[in-house]
């Protein structure tokens, strides 16, 4: 089993170049999202704040 | 149809939230199944063994780059010629999306590169024209954030976006066009597909996967900047309330 | 077309009488391909290898240089609100202003790149190409630069910008300009280098002006 895990790691002896390939897509796509989705979240809990500052 | 009925931000807000669950679980679906596919059931290549992992990250990045750039120059066209306000807001919250799949697909084509051709970077036309478009997006951002006026800033943006279009042709033809290192087209061509079905298959449900993760993503940025236009002008009104209450108070006391 | 000469003519003489456009790129031309045998040392075999390149890149910095100033004297003053209002279309002012920059940058560089080539020991076959590549290369990066100029009109560090927005699209000519020098150099034949200097001018003869109109218009609303 374990065996299996370091073969498949060692990605044929490529492991270098595609370990570093996926991760980075990972950081991107994943830096994207939680960069995108907090500014989201910001914008919405000032847009609550002020709307509801508003109300009496 | 009338597309203005779908300019109306109140519309768009509605739209986009029904929309935005359905996006997000297809993407996060679509981009896992596409990893398991990719990494464990697509065979190794017989020339280059394991390394032609990194195509399924590689292609999908390329052809968003491509692919969000033109999206941003019809959203750019449409904002310039009809004036439509949400395509302005499309094409602005498009462009980081388009830098960053340009920065994959040129980083991980490098890491490619490394283990095919034994040398990061070549100078060839593929190559250089997607750098281009890295710089392309870059200064689109840099050119739209420089106006004290903000809507100043995206009509210029806008026609910066359309000018920058003459590099789409080049990238797609530059592997026909030059004799260059990078491999030509395998998927899209005249005669179908020269890639195997077992990783063609990986390949496109990777390239789906990206696209609603790009969609998602959109809708969501797309959202903030409409929340902060509306913040902006609740603002303003609370400074006229106060500008307005002042004069009372000052005869009061 | 007398409205278009006298454009023209107008922005010749400002530029004249400001003290010199010209001298000041051609200047700047000169010391920064100087700068080059100290940076790399001054073996005549290395520089005479890269010698086209040199050139053509310090020519390229040099006609980015000026380009900043192309619509922004007449945009503070308010004399390009008054130029709009002309019968001549915009598109066609901006014809005239790019011509007017190509005669005081182009043409000069043009003019002292064999000077300079023969400094970096270039190659005797390479300067009829080398004057010929940068005639025909600069009208076209006066051209795309005029976009970019009126793009970044009124915006914080322009000039940065501008060389940020413009040196990308600048690629292409440099490729083939230096393209036709190395290829007259190796004994080949240079004229597909220089019909596709010529494309890149015929192409951005139409495109240019109309995107640079359409950016002053959004720049003057």
């Amino acid at each position: 089993m374990s065996e299996a895990i370091a073969r498949f790691l060692a990605m044929g002896g490529y492991a270098a170049y595609v370990w570093p390939a996926y991760g980075l897509t990972l950081c991107v796509l994943g830096g994207l999202l939680w960069w995108s989705l907090a500014s989201y979240r910001r914008s919405r809990r000032t847009l609550e704040r002020l709307q509801g500052g508003r109300e009496p | 149809m009338n597309l203005h009925r779908f300019a109306n931000p109140a519309r768009f807000m509605r739209l986009s939230s029904a929309l935005l669950p359905w996006c997000g679980a297809g993407a996060a679906a679509l981009i896992g199944i596409g990893l398991y596919l990719a990494l464990f059931i697509a065979p190794p290549d017989y020339q280059q063994g394991e390394a032609v992992r990194i195509m399924f990250v590689h292609v999908p990045a390329a052809w968003m780059a491509s692919l969000v750039y033109a999206l941003m120059a019809l959203a750019s066209a449409i904002a310039l010629i009809w004036r439509h306000p949400l395509a302005d807001i499309a094409a602005l919250s498009a462009a980081p999306l388009g830098a960053g799949f340009t920065l994959l697909c040129l980083v991980t084509g490098s890491l490619w590169g490394e283990r095919m051709w034994g040398t990061w970077w070549v100078w060839d036309a593929r190559l250089t024209s997607v750098l281009v478009l890295f710089f392309l997006y870059l200064g689109y951002l840099a050119l739209v954030n420089a106006f004290d006026e903000p809507g100043r800033g995206a009509r210029a943006g806008a026609i910066l976006a359309l000018v920058g279009i003459v590099n789409l042709p080049i990238i797609k033809f530059s592997v026909d066009w030059w004799n260059t290192l990078h491999q030509p087209a395998s998927v899209f061509r005249l005669g179908g597909p020269t890639i195997d079905a077992s990783m063609l298959w990986p390949l496109a449900i990777m390239v789906l996967g990206f696209m609603l993760f790009f969609a998602t993503l959109l809708l969501v940025r797309m959202r903030t900047t409409l929340i902060e236009a509306k913040i902006r002008v609740l603002l303003l009104s609370e400074i006229e309330r106060h500008a307005a209450a002042s004069p009372r108070q000052a005869v009061a006391s | 077309m007398s409205a278009f000469r006298l454009l023209v003519q107008r922005d010749l003489r400002l530029a004249l009488r400001q003290g010199g456009d010209a001298a000041m790129v051609v200047g700047f031309f000169v010391l920064a391909t100087i700068l080059f045998p100290f940076g790399v040392g001054p073996e005549p075999e290395l520089l005479a290898r890269i010698a086209a390149g040199i050139l053509w890149v310090t020519a390229l910095l040099a006609a980015l240089l000026s380009l900043e100033r192309l619509f922004q004297a007449d945009w503070e003053d308010g004399s390009l609100e008054a130029l709009s209002l002309m019968p001549l279309p915009l598109e066609a002012q901006v014809l005239a202003k790019c011509l007017a920059h190509w005669l005081v940058t182009g043409l000069p560089l043009s003019a002292t790149a064999p000077l300079l080539a023969l400094l970096l020991q270039l190659d005797a076959a390479g300067y009829k190409v080398l004057v010929a590549s940068l005639l025909l290369g600069t009208p076209t990066l006066s051209l795309i630069g005029a976009v970019g100029a009126a793009l970044s009109l009124g915006a914080r560090r322009g000039g940065v910008l501008l060389s940020l927005l413009m040196l990308p699209l600048y690629i292409p000519v440099l490729i083939f300009g230096v393209g036709a020098i190395e290829a007259s150099i190796g004994g080949f034949g240079v004229g597909p280098h220089l019909l596709l200097l010529g494309a890149l001018l015929a192409g951005a003869l139409p495109l240019a002006p109309l995107a640079a109109a359409a950016a002053l218009r959004q720049a003057l609303e």
